[in-house]
């Protein structure tokens, strides 16, 4: 992709840098994603994927 | 620790229900009558508001932000409150939200068939509207971020994450893409020209798709799937990768809506490299929501608004898989500007957003009204319709523009296009445009059908507007559970660092695209034969974007040899540095126009502006006599011509001083030439025609795509 770039950018100064920092940006955010989600607790897991199960209106049982 | 007593507010969640389903029927009747008009295109002959270039905003805005939008509004304010247990942070707000949005909507079913548009797609409301959209959009905002900060559940479900990343992002693509300078209450010229205007419209009109039609409707989707299967989301660590990369990937991929335009390729690329990479969050999401109905089949049997919400789902696995496929040049040098775009957007629009509004209101009215739903067979039908309607929408859709974009590309072995002429490609898509019409009559009759539904059920329930619910309050954290904890876990209890977060992962692919088009200048090449409209064409220019022709004509010839037969030389980007606001446009019902000028004769133009059916018969574009009637507006030209120098368009003194007399010349030439045909002068000879709209519009035709022409000579 880069040599359809390039010719454009020949203005900015450094502009070497811009595909390395915009990898790293990339490679970080995704790879630090799957770190967190994979380290997450399962209790806690199982907790917060119940939370749209959990009815806390008092007069529902009645009706419905 | 006691369990406190609070009341949600229900109302507020009826009311937003009764507008989604209102302007449900409005919007689809406008779409209705559109997709007539390419049948009958003489229905609503001689009404200037019923015409297809003005209802066509029309119908796209009705449907998107009152539709869709009332609908996000309806779930977000149930779900919102039942998940983080507590009331919503002010009545008031939701209040104002809740008629202030109307108003605007009515504002805008007022304006739009007037003309009064500033012709960016999805983005047509005026400034003063703008602006109340912007502070209604904040008042949601306070509302949000205030309910979210009384809450009494410590960790913020996944769907509330993607409401904030709604609220965010559509605020700042909103902003941006509507910085105009305004003239008049009822007309503005965007600050942004030709180039730089589309790729900010396309950044806009891409995300509005994402963050207005995705984000907020996954957000339901987690909401409300796994309540009407009762069993958790199949997967909370798919749901969090599904968050993040999507809201990382989407905001880059704006300029694959432009590929083969005047935009330069580096941006063309980047946005065909991240719309491939955009699949795999979707179907990530597409697969949780429908796995999350694991063990669940026999439920969709029994339950209408799963099913609704399977079709809802799979009609956004294809749009999104069909998203990326289109973004690639070769298939989108196919698709571009024909009905093949129309088919994929509807499917989103009727599968995705039409299917999973319709589930929600079928649940929420029977927790509203404490009562059963009124009848589950009236529900079953309405299902069945609908996706018949989406199947008869889509396939007619998807043959008609292959259908063309063939015969658009079609040579004889001589090298002349074997449809030299545009309408022979319109005339032959005709019966499936009618096939279209009798998908869009199936699924509005469904969506009928659920009005009645609704309506019967409300009458046999009984009303809670405050219901009575109670929770622990939140404790305060002790440190044993803050050491160990995930980052995640620690970020979601910060909400207001999590939207700034979000801020930041939607703002970096946007800065990377737009930043080097500001900065570098040789990103656009100046053209020195281009010149700034002269005042006759300025107001001709206005008229196109009143009648809004933009939306069945381009003005973009791409470089491929079967484009640049048909209408000359293709389009190069040095040639739109006036034009403030670009008219690029996305759809070719009509032929491309940015080679027009000189094409045709003045009084082939005055005609065809008559009636296009004399000139060109069997043409489905509407009459315009108004033109012909109308006296031109001067009033603002000295105003316009102002604006246009406040934005760096370089009018001479000379030109700016005589505007009108400038004007009244270029406008008696035409009506000159006008006059040398016999016809004219026997209908016409006694009237001042040079006074007229027409006149204007001729002038700016004319003038279409002639600046590259000087230079080569």
């Amino acid at each position: 992709m880069l040599k359809f770039i390039k010719h454009n950018l020949y203005g900015i100064d450094n502009v070497e840098l811009y595909p390395m920092i915009s990898l790293l940006i990339f490679f970080g955010v995704f790879v630090g994603m799957f770190v967190y989600v994979a380290k997450m607790p399962k209790p806690y897991i199982e907790d917060i994927s119940q939370l749209p199960l959990e009815d806390d209106s008092i007069n529902n049982e009645e009706k419905l | 620790m006691e369990k406190e007593q609070f009341y949600y507010d229900n109302k507020i969640v009826k009311l937003f229900l009764y507008a989604t389903v209102l302007w449900g029927v409005v919007g689809m009747l406008v779409g209705l009558l559109l997709a007539f008009l390419f049948v009958f295109p003489n229905l609503t002959e001689g009404i200037s508001w019923l015409s297809f270039g003005r209802l066509r905003p029309l119908h796209t805005n009705a449907v998107i932000f009152a539709f869709v939008g009332n609908g996000f509004y309806m779930g977000m304010y149930y779900s919102m409150q039942r998940l983080l247990k507590t009331r919503m942070f002010s009545d008031t707000l939701s209040k104002i939200h809740f008629w202030g949005w109307q108003a605007i909507i009515v504002a805008a079913a007022l304006t739009l068939p007037l003309g009064i548009t500033s012709s960016k797609e999805y983005a047509e409301l005026e400034w003063p509207i703008d602006l109340a959209v912007v502070f209604i959009w904040v008042v949601m905002g306070i509302n949000m971020i205030g309910t979210i900060l009384k809450r009494r559940q410590r960790h913020i479900y996944v769907a509330i994450w993607f409401y904030i990343a709604t609220l965010v992002t559509v605020a700042v693509l909103y902003i941006f893409n509507n910085l105009e300078l305004p003239i008049s209450l009822t007309k503005s010229y965007s600050i942004y020209a030709g180039v730089q205007d589309a790729l900010i419209q396309w950044w806009y009109g891409h995300n509005a798709v994402a963050f207005f039609l995705t984000t907020p409707f996954l957000g339901l989707m987690y909401y409300f799937v796994p309540k009407a299967a009762n069993r958790p989301v199949y997967s909370y660590r798919l749901s969090i990768i599904h968050f993040w990369s999507l809201i990382f990937i989407y905001i880059w991929a704006g300029p694959h809506h432009l590929l083969y335009t005047a935009l330069p390729e580096w941006a063309q690329n980047l946005g065909t490299v991240f719309s491939v990479m955009l699949i795999f969050p979707s179907w990530g999401g597409m697969i949780n929501g429908l796995l999350t109905l694991r063990g669940a089949w026999d439920k969709v049997k029994e339950s209408p608004m799963l099913k609704f919400f399977v079709v809802a789902i799979t009609g956004y696995g294809m749009a999104t898989f069909e998203g990326p496929m289109l973004s690639f040049k070769n298939l989108n040098a196919i698709a571009h500007y024909t009905d093949w775009i129309i088919a994929h957007v509807h499917v989103g629009a009727l599968a995705w957003n039409g299917f999973m509004v319709s589930g929600i209101v079928y649940w929420l009215v029977e927790r509203l009204f404490k009562t059963e739903l009124y009848s589950k067979s009236l529900a079953n039908t309405h299902f069945w319709l609908g996706t018949l309607g989406i199947i008869f929408y889509a396939l007619p859709m998807y043959v008609a523009g292959f259908t063309q974009a063939e015969m658009w590309k079609q040579f004889n072995p001589d090298g002349t296009l074997v449809y030299g002429n545009f309408l022979e490609t319109v005339t032959q898509i005709i019966p499936l445009y009618a096939l279209r019409a009798v998908g869009g009559t199936l699924y509005l009759t469904g969506f009928v059908l659920l009005v009645i539904n609704v309506w019967k059920t409300v009458a046999k329930g009984s009303e809670v507007e405050d219901e009575l619910a109670e929770a622990m309050p939140l404790k305060p954290i002790s440190s044993a559970r803050q050491n160990g904890e995930g980052f995640h876990t620690w970020l979601e209890r910060r909400s207001v660092l999590f939207t700034i977060l979000t801020t930041v992962a939607i703002l970096i692919g946007g800065l990377i695209e737009i930043v080097p088009m500001f900065l570098v200048e040789s990103n656009v090449q100046k053209i020195s034969s281009v010149k700034p409209y002269t005042p006759l064409e300025l107001e001709g220019r206005d008229i196109y974007i009143r009648e809004g022709c933009n939306n069945c004509h381009s003005q973009m010839i791409r470089p491929f040899r079967s484009e640049v037969e048909r209408y000359g030389e293709y389009s190069k980007a040095g040639e739109f540095v006036y034009d403030k606001p670009f008219l690029w446009g996305s759809k070719r019902t009509g032929p491309d126009l940015h080679r027009i000028g000189g094409k045709y004769n003045d009084n082939w133009h005055f005609n065809h502006m008559y009636d296009p059916q004399s000139t060109s018969p069997g043409s489905i574009m509407p009459r315009y006599p108004w033109l012909i009637e109308d006296d031109l507006n001067i009033s603002k030209t000295e105003d316009k011509m102002a604006a246009m120098v406040n934005l760096g368009v370089p009018y001479s003194q000379f030109e700016y001083d005589n505007a009108l007399y400038i004007l009244k010349n270029q406008a008696a030439v035409i009506e000159q030439n006008l006059r040398q045909d016999p016809e004219f002068v026997k209908n016409y000879g006694n009237s001042d025609i040079q006074d007229k709209e027409i006149v204007a519009l001729i002038a700016y035709l004319q003038r279409l795509g002639t600046d590259i022409k000087a230079q080569n000579e």
